[in-house]
């Protein structure tokens, strides 16, 4: 406590001066983005273009455009989300993105890099610096602003095959119902999915059919439900999914598979509720 | 430490006991800075607010959201999803399929109103006009019918692979697809340089 209070009464001198910087830089934003200047080219530096998707809802008539940054990656943290972050803090505070948990468990950093649907956040950053990265939103949504997509369709989707336990019977023990391993071991790659929306919105037969075929994020929580040993509304489930649309839409294309940031398999799970149809 | 939760018990226990004069205490403490700030902006007009709000009622709210959904771009798709073999290998599926029912129902009809238009399709005048072709262009055009059968048929083995609930892990599926394009390709072209 006591080195505490004399630093604090070291500081207390150059207090004044601190209060002028503090006022002269509440003017706004622009000020920071004149200020960002490179002092002087550093010969160390690895420089890297990143081209990113942007719209603005304040200027509706405006088209969507990309506008590139240039960040140095030495000093920048590993992953995507380290770059989107530091142009956000230090070069364009307008730049709009979801982001949260910054480790992959939360899905709000979906996104198109480089072509692909992954996380921001479990996402390397290239480092070859000659190559430019472009940054769009998840493919085929309605764009809210930049690179957040509207999802109200994903979730109303996910709402609409009950993704809960449905067992009309209570529980033999009057507790809970019991699994045994294998029936739980059959959930395992089914019940780690974030919803992010990577791989719906990487499946070329959703973009088509987007109000209609449900899906690869949304048909695999439909088959950790089916697959679940406690749900006894299996055949309603699967009536639900007994159309030409809302299953059958799926080409297997798997484009699904190959994007999960998390290494699951849409692809596998959706094969799985086929198998269980037909037979 | 032992001190600050001292003053802070103590604090507490006035707060308890005369909750005005605890009040009192907080309103000085913020309004001493306001005074500073006040003095330092005396010459400016002053105004309470800058900030406009609006109450709105559900509904209200959700015809903004209505309205501004409409504003929103649909993001780019096709043009900038990378092309993997997924991708590929579905889309070529889809051409080849198509590419062979087109060729089946043209070479079906023409052949069903030849006889009123004096066509002759029939298979001695096709074979003999067809040998009359130069061997390059017999082996292109055998080769343009053969790729697209053999392609799709192979591929439907890995559809019907799929259908059984295997193959599914990406290395899995990148491998089926690039053995399913090399063993239509060389069987496409054994059809059409040895049939």
């Amino acid at each position: 406590m006591a080195s505490l209070r004399k630093t604090s009464r070291l500081f207390a001198a150059a207090r004044p001066a601190v209060r002028s910087n503090i006022r002269s830089s509440a003017r706004g934003f622009a000020s920071v983005q004149s200020s960002a200047v490179p002092p002087s080219p550093d010969p160390e530096a690895k420089t890297k273009t990143f081209h990113i998707y942007r719209w603005n809802p304040d200027e509706p008539t405006s088209k969507p455009r990309m506008q590139s940054y240039t960040l140095d990656l030495n000093k920048t943290g590993p992953m995507m989300l380290d770059a989107l972050i530091r142009i956000k803090n230090e070069v364009d505070p307008t730049l709009t993105f979801r982001r949260s948990c910054r480790e992959g468990i939360c899905g709000s950093c979906a996104m198109n890099i480089d072509g692909v649907n992954t996380l921001a956040c479990l996402c390397r950053i290239p480092t070859d610096t000659k190559q430019e990265t472009k940054i769009y939103p998840l493919p085929h949504t309605y764009v809210v602003k930049d690179i957040v997509p509207d999802l109200t369709q994903f979730y109303k989707q996910y709402k609409s095959i009950k993704p809960y336990l449905q067992n009309s019977t209570p529980p033999p023990n009057g507790k809970e119902y019991l699994q045994s391993k294998e029936e739980r071991k059959k959930l395992d790659g089914l019940y780690e999915c974030i919803l992010c929306a990577c791989c719906s919105t990487s499946c070329p037969s959703y973009w088509w059919n987007s109000e209609e075929y449900l899906g690869p994020a949304v048909l695999m929580q439909s088959y950790r439900w089916l697959a679940d040993s406690r749900d006894t509304k299996n055949e309603e489930r699967k009536a639900q999914l007994d159309n030409s649309m809302s299953l059958y839409r799926c080409h297997t294309i798997l484009n699904c598979s190959r994007t999960c940031p998390k290494g699951l398999n849409p692809g596998l799970a959706i094969a799985e509720i086929k198998k269980e149809m037909a037979f | 430490m032992l001190a600050q939760r001292a003053a802070q018990q103590s604090l507490r226990r006035l707060a308890a006991s005369q909750p005005s004069m605890l009040s009192q205490m907080v309103f000085r403490n913020t309004m001493a800075p306001l005074a500073v700030s006040s003095s330092v902006l005396a010459r400016r007009p002053t105004s309470t607010s800058t900030i406009q709000t609006q109450k709105l009622t559900p509904a209200d709210s959700y015809e903004i959201l209505v309205a501004q959904r409409k504003n929103r771009p649909n993001s780019p798709h096709l043009q900038i999803y990378k092309w993997q073999i997924t991708a590929v290998m579905s889309i070529m599926n889809r051409f080849t399929g198509s590419v062979l029912s087109a060729g089946f129902y043209v070479f079906g009809l023409s052949y069903l109103v030849s006889p009123l238009l004096g066509w002759s399709l029939d298979s001695a005048s096709m074979a003999a006009a067809f040998a009359a072709w130069p061997v390059a262009l017999k082996v292109l055009a055998k080769f343009a019918v053969a790729m697209p059968f053999t392609f799709h048929s192979f591929n439907g083995v890995r559809h019907l692979v799929w259908d059984m609930g295997k193959q599914f892990t990406n290395q899995q599926v990148i491998r089926t697809g690039l053995f399913t394009t090399g063993i239509a390709t060389v069987s496409a072209l054994a059809l059409a340089l040895f049939v």
